[in-house]
């Protein structure tokens, strides 16, 4: 599987990364070794084998539903680049 | 004192041989010498670290001290500790101070007292092998400082192999805890996972991710590990467990132990030197009174590229939280939403980091899904059945950590299938959530330097007392731990 330079900005769309015209062929060829790399798990026969998606097989652990934590907003949002009244700002989009 | 073990530098802090602030103060000097070349340390607040060494000296004065309560040590930069800035190697994170402490850290600083030197260099967010991809800058090997010193807990494994610490912590999701071990002459172990808690801990690959300890020798990773293990409610794969004493068994003989040797580990691709280590410690086993059988890891050459769809394609969903909103870099041009997420990221990430992103995207998204995560989760499947018919035969499991000592800076930095082949020997274990450990075991020449080499060591499920122990009983035979890079 070999990507082409449509795919890559696909890609990059829905990753939200900007790759501008000029990186595009250097990241394609980059990806593309490495895909060619991860193609040898096509040749596995993986019949009846279940997917393993954590070490320990484990149900995830249920917790009372119940305030635990304190209010610590202005802690949270001290590390944010733009806040304006509690909340976060962002370009506008809803017009 | 800088060669003194965790348990010497315990006992000197009891009886007022030293205290915590003279000790800080001695480390402090330390990095103020060496880390301009080294770079192991991304961020360094004497201040803080002092007022922390003073409180321990306080606390030891007041009778509830911690064992390793005023002992000082060197934290990962992917660690959230409160009131330090927590960059995890990337410029996205450049000005991020953290407003909570990780679990880790709340373990072994607000719990057992101990205290931070800074924050340690890696490659960013933990992608990288070799400590080239960090924002801050390359880490100099200290037993070559033309090599790499391994990665991703590269500015780890430097401080303590140069002493800047006396010991550190680590995280290992495909190798990074072990491989930096081996590189600089330590010992480090990554645990069963689950055991540590994930908490406050940057997330990479959440169902590899495991963080541990990297020192200088296993008696006191087995200590460090002790203060750092523990169920955590707040991580969701934290496992429930008693707390355990990791240093309980060290001292138990070795007579009887059966270490299995996985033909695939000795096949080929092992470099002649490494290989000649790994076979002196084989014999140093047989001496120490334990039988050698051969075992076969057959799926273990799909680790690789199981490991680069699996671990990707968790990244690319874990670092979507880096949006230019909540925290993080936000880039000064943008049009739109969109574009201040895309710029935003695009600035943000370096070209590792970005590449994986964009692998993990495309292997999760409509139509490749089956053929690549679902395969490759499959895939993963069968290398933990492959290392649990192993254990059916076998106590531990022993070869290599890397195929080969350090590799000079810049060797492997434009090709990343060449970086990733780098950790061949370190992956499968991640895969299967087992523990497995890093310790020194001999030196190669190159260029007239010498180079340490690392043995590794992989054992069962919650088996960290029983490979602590066969690690530690090998360095009571051998000196090859107590070696230190020249000219420190």
């Amino acid at each position: 599987m070999s990507l082409t330079l449509d795919q890559v900005a696909r890609i990059a769309h829905l990753a939200r990364i900007e790759v501008t015209p000029a990186e595009s062929e250097a990241v394609r060829d980059k990806l593309n070794g490495i895909l060619a790399m991860i193609d040898e798990l096509q040749s596995v026969d993986t019949t009846n084998v279940a997917p393993m998606a954590h070490a320990q097989d484990l149900a995830q652990r249920l917790r009372d539903d119940a305030v635990t934590e304190t209010d610590r907003r202005a802690a949270y949002q001290a590390v944010a680049p733009e806040t304006e009244a509690g909340l976060y700002l962002v370009p506008k989009v809803i017009e | 004192m800088i060669n003194a073990s965790l348990k010497e530098l315990s006992a000197a802090l009891a009886d007022k041989r030293i205290s915590s602030v003279e000790l800080t103060q001695l480390y402090l000097d330390r990095i103020a010498r060496l880390n301009p070349d080294l770079n192991a340390y991304v961020t360094v607040d004497a201040a803080r670290s002092l007022a922390a060494a003073q409180a321990a000296d306080a606390r030891r004065a007041a009778g509830n001290a911690h064992a390793l309560t005023g002992v000082p040590l060197a934290q990962k930069d992917i660690f959230c500790a409160e009131g330090w800035r927590t960059t995890c190697g990337s410029k996205m994170l450049e000005t991020f101070v953290s407003p909570y402490d990780a679990h880790v850290v709340t373990r072994l600083e607000k719990d057992a007292g101990m205290v931070s030197l800074g924050k340690t260099n890696m490659d960013e967010f933990a992608m990288g092998s070799s400590n080239e991809t960090s924002y801050y800058g390359p880490v100099q090997n200290p037993w070559d400082r033309s090599r790499v010193p391994g990665g991703s807990s590269g500015g780890s494994a430097a401080a303590v192999a140069a002493r800047m610490a006396p010991i550190a912590t680590g995280t290992d999701t495909g190798g990074s805890i072990r491989q930096p071990a081996a590189l600089c002459n330590l010992t480090g172990l990554k645990p069963t996972y689950g055991v540590v808690s994930r908490w406050g801990m940057i997330a990479f690959a959440s169902s590899l991710d495991q963080a541990g300890p990297m020192g200088k020798s296993a008696e006191d990773c087995a200590l460090l590990l002790s203060a750092m293990a523990g169920f955590d409610p707040k991580d969701s794969t934290s496992l429930d467990r008693p707390v355990e004493d990791y240093a309980r068994d060290l001292e138990q003989p070795l007579a009887g132990l059966k270490i299995g040797l996985p033909k695939e580990f000795f096949a080929d691709g092992m470099n002649a030197d490494v290989a000649q280590a790994v076979e002196a410690a084989i014999a140093e086993y047989r001496k120490l009174g334990a039988e050698i059988v051969e075992v076969s890891l057959p799926n273990m050459k799909l680790s690789v590229p199981a490991y680069y769809v699996i671990a990707p394609a968790e990244a690319s969903s874990n670092l979507s939280r880096f949006d230019g909103v909540r925290y993080g870099h936000r880039a000064a041009e943008y049009t739109d939403l969109t574009s201040l997420y895309k710029n935003s990221r695009a600035e943000g990430f370096g070209a590792e980091v970005k590449r994986r992103i964009l692998i993990g995207t495309y292997v999760l998204s409509h139509g490749y899904y089956d053929a690549y995560y679902l395969q490759a989760q499959k895939v993963r499947r069968l290398i933990a059945q492959d290392f649990a018919a192993a254990f059916a035969q076998c106590d531990v499991i022993l070869g290599p950590t890397s195929p080969d000592v350090a590799f000079r800076a810049g060797e492997k930095a434009a090709d990343p299938v060449q970086m990733y082949l780098s950790d061949i020997y370190t992956i499968a274990v991640n895969l299967a959530g087992l523990p497995g450990m890093s310790l020194p075991c001999g030196f190669a020449q190159r260029d007239g330097k010498r180079l340490p080499v690392g043995l590794q060591l992989i054992g069962d499920y919650f088996s960290e007392a029983r490979l602590l122990n066969v690690a530690h009983q090998y360095q009571r035979a051998t000196d090859w731990h107590q070696q230190m890079p020249e000219g420190l």
